[in-house]
């Protein structure tokens, strides 16, 4: 929770932060830390690339990576020109987004230090790469169907006007989620924020396009689950960033922040191979490198308020409630290619909801003395459950207007021909696989 | 008993198969080949033009019974023919025609037509 303090000086005394940076000093250990977080963070997008490419024909490889390499590229210039403005600005349009002119372009924060010792730059560039995440996770519900322009102007529209008003939301201090009931709702780094949105918005996403040609009938196998094992492995390793580093310090949260991560990644992949064992007869590579997302999207809100036992039965409890929903995906008729929904969505949904059973004592004490004598678990579970909802809602009505936008004007959907000759040839013109051809 | 051997383009291959299975020709082997006829390929890196020396090329194998061939001959040309002209595009592929002298199910041992 000390996003709060960083909060309060970020948005209470913003008036004089020129003569507060001349007066903190930086502290370089916990900036170092940060400094390795924002770029392992960065690191879990090309793990995403990797990750996705691996698991769609080799048709689309390419394709499917540039929705993650996109990302990169489109979210960090939006992010430097508005969306740190729009997210951690103050509250405007009655507290629908931030604003602060002092953001853009990240003009007013060049000599900025925040009270925790750390250079306001690198806050920014941290809480930027999750900017970048999120849109490229939605991407793998509708893999292998969608025009590449088509695409590039709806990640900007849904960083704009769903990232960053729900990013406002939950982690700005004037944010109305962050307010609720005794201590906020808890999204340590971005279980409703990240995976609850990417993944209802991927599903939103998934049943306007429609399924791919074929599907479910036709088999889609991994053309690369070798690349897949890899990306779910940078995964991994980033994901200490994306936790560890959203205490925005070094220190004991930290720490916890980090054991957790590690306990409910290992939980959920052992979970996994072993319902599959029992299920299928083979323990796969695909389900463990599976069981480690679900598990690390569980504990994503819960890092910082949860012990090692609770962060690996929140790992395991999504990793049942994943794999029941895979099986059921192909009956329900609608086509999540890569289960952005399967497994960030309903993941980030346990995991937000699923924390409130697990938090430490400490913190549920804390809470008691802020709300003035008592907090239960049934409030904070209230919180949460209004929280998550309240984020599917917005999610799923703006990404329907956003995508009914973007296919009226740019085009969205692929063309039959377009999807059957593959997104490598029609918007790419390149070939992922076959340099290596006696040319 | 004739050997049906199509070179497509790779991208066509997905079409092709549509087509074959809409004629009701569902037995095929596919493998990637690389060559050249008269077309010059052309692909993009890192904005440069390339022209590949090989072009990369799908082949399609299907063994059919006589009166199969014409059908499956048709299934192909359609699907693997260039859209933007009735014509088609250099580039669009071959097919080749062989006489097949046996054919046996390694299963059952059986030989001749009824084992394709």
């Amino acid at each position: 929770m000390k996003r709060l303090g960083l909060f309060i000086f970020l948005f209470g005394f913003t008036g004089i932060s020129v003569f507060a940076a001349e007066s903190q000093q930086v502290d370089t250990g916990s900036t170092a830390w940060m400094l390795t977080s924002t770029a392992l963070v960065l690191l879990m997008i090309p793990g995403l690339a990797m990750f996705y490419g691996g698991l769609v024909r080799s048709k689309n490889v390419l394709g499917t990576m540039m929705h993650s390499f996109a990302a990169m590229g489109v979210m960090s210039v939006l992010w430097v020109a508005v969306s740190y403005s729009m997210s951690f600005g103050s509250n405007v349009m009655g507290g629908w987004f931030g604003w602060n002119p002092d953001y853009l372009f990240l003009n007013g924060i060049d000599e900025s230090i925040l009270p925790g010792g750390v250079p306001e730059y690198v806050f920014s560039m941290f809480q930027g790469k999750f900017a970048i995440i999120t849109p490229a996770l939605i991407a793998g519900a509708f893999a292998e169907r969608v025009k590449f322009r088509g695409y590039l102007v709806f990640i900007a529209l849904w960083g704009l006007f769903v990232y960053n008003p729900l990013c406002h939301w939950v982690w700005a201090e004037d944010g109305f989620l962050f307010n609720m009931g005794a201590m906020g709702a808890i999204d340590f780094a971005g279980g409703t924020v990240v995976h609850i949105s990417a993944g209802v918005s991927g599903l939103v996403a998934a049943i306007f396009l429609g399924r791919r040609r074929g599907y479910p009938h036709r088999q889609m196998k991994p053309n690369n689950l070798v690349m897949t094992m890899m990306g779910a492995g940078l995964l991994w390793v980033g994901w200490f960033g994306f936790n560890a580093g959203s205490s925005i310090s070094s220190g004991l949260s930290t720490a916890q922040a980090l054991t957790a991560t590690q306990a409910a990644a290992a939980a959920g992949a052992i979970t996994w191979i072993i319902i599959e064992g029992m299920h299928q007869g083979k323990m796969t590579a695909l389900g463990f490198a599976s069981g480690i997302l679900a598990g690390l999207v569980a504990v994503t809100p819960a890092a910082g308020v949860v012990k090692p036992a609770g962060a690996m039965a929140l790992g395991a409890i999504a990793t049942i409630i994943c794999y029941i929903m895979l099986i059921y995906k192909d009956k329900l008729g609608f086509d999540d290619s890569l289960d952005a929904f399967g497994i960030h969505g309903l993941g980030g949904i346990v995991g937000a909801l699923g924390l409130t059973f697990f938090i430490r004592d400490s913190w549920m004490e804390e809470a008691a003395k802020a709300a003035g004598g008592s907090w239960t678990v049934w409030q904070q579970f209230g919180v949460q459950a209004t929280a998550v909802g309240i984020a599917i809602v917005y999610a799923v009505v703006s990404t329907v207007v956003i995508l009914f936008v973007v296919e009226k004007t740019v085009g969205l959907k692929s063309s039959v021909s377009e999807e059957m000759q593959g997104l490598d040839h029609s918007y790419h013109g390149e070939r992922g696989y076959g340099m290596l051809t006696p040319n | 008993m004739k050997l049906i051997t199509a070179i497509i383009r790779s991208y066509q291959l997905e079409e092709v198969r549509e087509s074959l299975i809409a004629a009701d020709i569902t037995r095929i082997t596919v493998s990637r080949v690389s060559g050249h006829g008269v077309q010059q390929s052309e692909e993009i890196y890192r904005g440069k033009k390339v022209i590949p020396g090989l072009i990369p090329k799908v082949k399609v194998e299907i063994a059919v019974n006589d009166e199969f061939v014409d059908v499956t001959v048709e299934a192909i040309m359609k699907a693997a023919r260039s859209h933007n002209s009735n014509q088609g595009e250099i580039g669009d592929g071959k097919i080749f025609i062989t006489p097949l002298e046996e054919c046996i199910r390694i299963r059952t041992g059986e030989r001749g037509p009824s084992a394709i």
